[in-house]
């Protein structure tokens, strides 16, 4: 097995280029940057396409340009950047373009810092640009799982015709583990139908995001939002940890997660019935799971690097039959193992803070 | 026999067009859009080029352009059609590439990804309609008003003290090494027109032949807009319009590139030869032999920027990943790494890492005086504590840790460098903890050093500093 | 093809649906062969028409003309 030691960072451009990914576009920003780095060493080594654009609006609209030839595309900034995108990410959505969008999300609002945040999940999972659009979001929470779920981002995509984006914290990219490098594989997609790639076979298709009639955008609307109905019905990922039996149910992703999973673990050592579900896919959000874990848990507790954002989701999901707790920091602050499990304490207590 | 009508460059009728009309364009009378795209279609169906045209059209009145011309067509942003253009000539170089812009499209909103896709030299031909106004969206400033051209937003006419002077693009674009071929032409009246004709043909040459960049401003009439009748119109745009913007080629080095020179390449996805490509990438450590690990080690070394801190982390790193146990390495990161402190967490474990971060080490190297400081209050009870006693003068307390006092930086300066202090103290954590056995470590320090010529220098470094924490004990 | 041209004469023709009435033909036209008709067409376009005789098939009214269909001219 081919194995490397490696940031996260760099194993989301190892998944990306496993997946097919040909072209790559994007713009300097920490703690990004060296999603980048890696694509301009190894994507023209690959015969790919590696250009540093102008913007970041430019890069979005690059990928806009090769997502629409059909060919496998990226690009990959942090939340500053990431908003810069939102117009693209709009247009490749209503035209329908497959396409791959990590954001490595730092401090904000405005100009923040470059630390690790999970403040940009309602831009994420709710929109960001304008009009009725979903992005498929998914969230890592380790160097493997920046690889794998590149990979499995670029299958949705084109699966469903929509740009996905991998939503990880400064920390997941910075941090390096030990990645089992993938094999190569190609897509089974047939983007024939639809593409526009400057070949005589393709010459009557279109690639646009413009519908003049207002019944006509009803119906496209209407087509977009069926294909987000079946995401939610077929794409939901997450992964449950000591969830059957647990009084209090954590809901954590990304590097929230990975000092979840130690303190859910300190917590049972302690006797504490305490799980954690890590929502995988962060839109479609795992709804059905936390509302059927409402039959055996007495309360949850959303933990994130924001003020409140994923926890609403979960509110949404619970519809009031048990309480929902928030822990949060932000602005780069951590939770430590010990801040978690005394949040856990405190819940299960019934205490206030 | 010559015959003058509309060219197989268009559809034969406008079927995508809205409404009943689908003969006539949506432009209204006298508009200069419509010769261009005459002019286009006639061009790329005499050079034999339509079948692998993609014309990307943005917003703006020529934002239909896919009502029209019969190749492929994208319709993109506001201003962001060189950007669109860029990508689909990069990943396909034997496709045609048009872009199609407005004066507000390509000189306003667009002007970043104007100038940046010229100065990549990119193997495109962009179209620029300069008609000084912004016609769909209702007759306003446009950045190629002219001085005293009243719009919707300078109702008192454009005043340069205002809003700034009308912008010369192929001006602007000349001065740039990259771009092959720039001229301004105009529908203007006959011999504009003819000239504006064999400067649109010439672009889609230099392309079609892979000579590079071309740019072709036509200064163009919009009659609506300018609240003129259509002859009125062009006989304003030879009179005052020229004047601002005088016609001619900027720039013409398409005899002196090479046909191709500008041609970029982009490969299909082989996956056969990514898999060659991705084996290169992966551990020069080859495979893991697993070393049992009787006790999870949670480190976390600290010192200045320049100490190796960070390499001191990856090497403990390498080491447990050869012994098949589960690692993660995470720094500090940001600005504060350049120059100032340097941190990072190391774990290696036995079993799945949770939390990356490391609250309360087992093990903690410091490396100044500021990092005991700042960490020793955090090590676990009957932690190891190890540290530089060459650079730092504080002492741990000695009944809560098991302290580990080492001259580090003056051993390595004995081995030859003082920047090598961070392998001594690797030696020593390794005998102070007995995580891994020493031989196991030197062969994985042997592997994973990249410069055969430090090998022997590094391998001295642990050896020593392993030696110092056994002969102390 | 307008009945009373011969094949031999150079001649233009305007589709009277198409031609949006800009007259910038006419502008052009060395000849002066093209006119405006005072009828509107669907459109409520007044059209230009050729008056049937001295067109050179210089077609310089073609590529004045904005529409891609409305003139066609003919050069033997």
């Amino acid at each position: 097995m081919a194995r490397q030691f490696m940031k996260g960072n760099d194993a989301i451009v190892v998944g990306a280029l496993a997946a097919g990914c040909r072209a790559y576009y994007g713009y300097p920003i920490t703690p990004a940057s060296e999603i980048a780095h890696a694509a301009a060493l190894h994507f023209p080594a690959l015969g790919g396409v590696f250009i540093q654009a102008e913007s970041e609006v430019a890069a979005m609209n690059m990928v806009y340009g090769s997502a629409g030839m059909g060919v496998r595309t990226m690009t990959a900034s942090s939340s500053p950047g990431f908003s810069l995108k939102q117009e693209g990410l709009s247009y490749c959505a209503g035209a329908e373009l497959p396409c791959v969008v990590v954001n490595i999300v730092r401090g904000g609002p405005g100009l923040g810092n470059i630390a690790p945040e999970q403040a940009d999940y309602f831009q994420i999972t709710k929109g960001g640009g304008h009009g009725n659009y979903r992005l498929i979001a998914l969230a890592p929470n380790g160097a493997q799982e920046m690889c794998d779920l590149t990979m499995l981002a670029f299958d949705l995509a084109d699966k469903y015709r929509n740009p996905a984006c991998i939503m990880a914290d400064g920390i997941t990219g910075q941090m390096m583990e030990v990645v089992e490098i993938p094999a190569a594989k190609a897509a089974l997609v047939d983007h024939g139908t639809w593409a526009v790639d400057g070949t005589p076979a393709t010459v009557g298709n279109l690639i646009a995001s413009i519908t003049l009639e207002p019944e006509n955008l009803e119906l496209h609307n209407l087509k977009l939002d069926a294909k987000y109905k079946r995401l939610e019905a077929e794409e939901v990922r997450l992964e449950r940890y000591h969830v059957d039996d647990a009084d209090l149910v954590v809901v954590a992703y990304g590097v929230v997660s990975r000092i979840a999973y130690s303190a859910v673990d300190r917590a049972r050592a302690e006797g504490l019935k305490v799980g954690l579900l890590r929502p995988i896919t962060l839109w479609p959000f795992p709804t059905k799971a936390i509302a059927d874990l409402c039959a055996t848990a007495a309360s949850f507790l959303a933990v994130e690097l924001s003020t409140g954002q994923m926890v609403e989701d979960v509110r949404l999901a619970v519809e009031g039959r048990r309480p929902v707790h928030f822990y949060g920091r932000c602005g780069g602050m951590v939770p430590g193992g010990d801040e978690l499990l005394a949040e856990f304490r405190r819940v299960l207590g019934g205490g206030a803070r | 026999m010559k015959t003058f009508e509309k060219s197989a460059g268009f559809f034969p009728t406008f079927e995508r067009k809205t409404g009943p009309a689908k003969d006539a364009t949506h432009y209204c009378p006298g508009c200069g859009h419509g010769n261009v795209h005459k002019m286009i279609a006639e061009a790329m169906d005499d050079l034999g080029l339509t079948s692998r045209t993609v014309f990307v059209s943005p917003v703006g009145c020529s934002v239909f352009g896919y009502y029209y011309f019969n190749c492929g067509n994208f319709q993109a942003a506001h201003g962001r059609a060189a950007a669109v253009a860029t990508a689909v000539k990069r990943t396909n170089p034997d496709s045609i590439v048009i872009s199609y812009q407005g004066d507000g499209d390509l000189a306003a909103i667009g002007t970043a990804e104007t100038i940046h896709a010229a100065n990549r030299g990119e193997n495109i031909c962009v179209f620029f309609v300069n008609n000084a106004i912004y016609g769909m969206t209702g007759g306003q400033m446009a950045p190629t008003t002219m001085i005293g051209q009243r719009s919707t937003t300078t109702p008192q006419g454009r005043l340069e003290m205002m809003h700034g002077n009308p912008i010369r693009m192929c001006e602007m674009l000349a001065t740039l090494p990259a771009p092959t071929y720039i001229e301004r032409v105009a529908i203007g009246d006959s011999k504009h027109i003819m000239k504006a004709r064999k400067a649109i043909r010439k672009a889609l040459t230099v392309q079609a032949e892979g000579r590079g960049y071309s740019f072709v401003e036509i200064v163009s009439a919009c009659p609506t807009g300018w609240k003129m009748d259509p002859v009125h119109a062009r006989d304003w745009l030879i009179e005052e319009m020229l004047k601002v913007f005088p016609l001619g080629v900027y720039k013409d080095e398409s005899d002196t590139r090479d046909e191709g020179s500008w041609n970029r390449r982009c490969d299909a996805f082989a996956p056969a030869r990514v898999n060659e490509y991705l084996d290169r990438l992966k551990s020069t450590l080859g495979e893991s032999q697993p070393v049992l690990l009787e006790r999870d080690l949670h480190c976390k070394f600290a010192g200045f920027g320049g100490q190796g801190i960070l390499t001191l982390g990856l090497l403990l790193s390498q080491i447990g990943m050869r012994a098949g146990q589960h690692v993660s390495w995470f720094p500090a990161y940001g600005p504060e790494m350049r120059g100032g402190t340097a941190n990072c967490s190391v774990n290696v474990c036995s079993g799945r890492i949770g939390t990356p971060l490391v609250d309360n080490p087992n093990v903690l190297v410091v490396m100044n005086q500021p990092s005991l400081d700042a960490f020793a209050d955090q090590v676990a009870d009957g932690g190891v504590l190890i540290v530089d006693t060459t650079i730092v003068e504080g002492r741990p307390d000695a009944k809560r840790l098991r302290p580990v006092l080492i001259p580090a930086t003056g051993i390595a300066d004995e081995v030859g460098t003082a920047k090598i202090a961070n392998v001594v103290v690797l030696g020593a954590l390794v005998a102070a903890t007995g995580c891994f056995p020493r031989d196991f470590c030197e062969d994985t320090l042997r592997a994973a050093i990249k410069k055969r010529s430090l090998v022997d220098m590094n391998i001295d470094a642990f050896g020593r500093g392993y030696e110092y924490v056994k002969n102390a004990k | 093809m307008p009945e009373n041209t011969a094949l031999d004469v150079p001649f233009m023709e305007v589709n009277g649906e198409l031609c949006k009435g800009c007259q910038l033909c006419l502008a052009v036209c060395p000849k002066s062969v093209i006119a405006i008709s005072e009828k509107l067409n669907s459109a409520s376009y007044h059209p230009a028409f050729y008056t049937g005789a001295d067109c050179t098939g210089c077609g310089l009214c073609f590529y004045a003309c904005p529409e891609p269909g409305a003139i066609r001219v003919f050069k033997p």
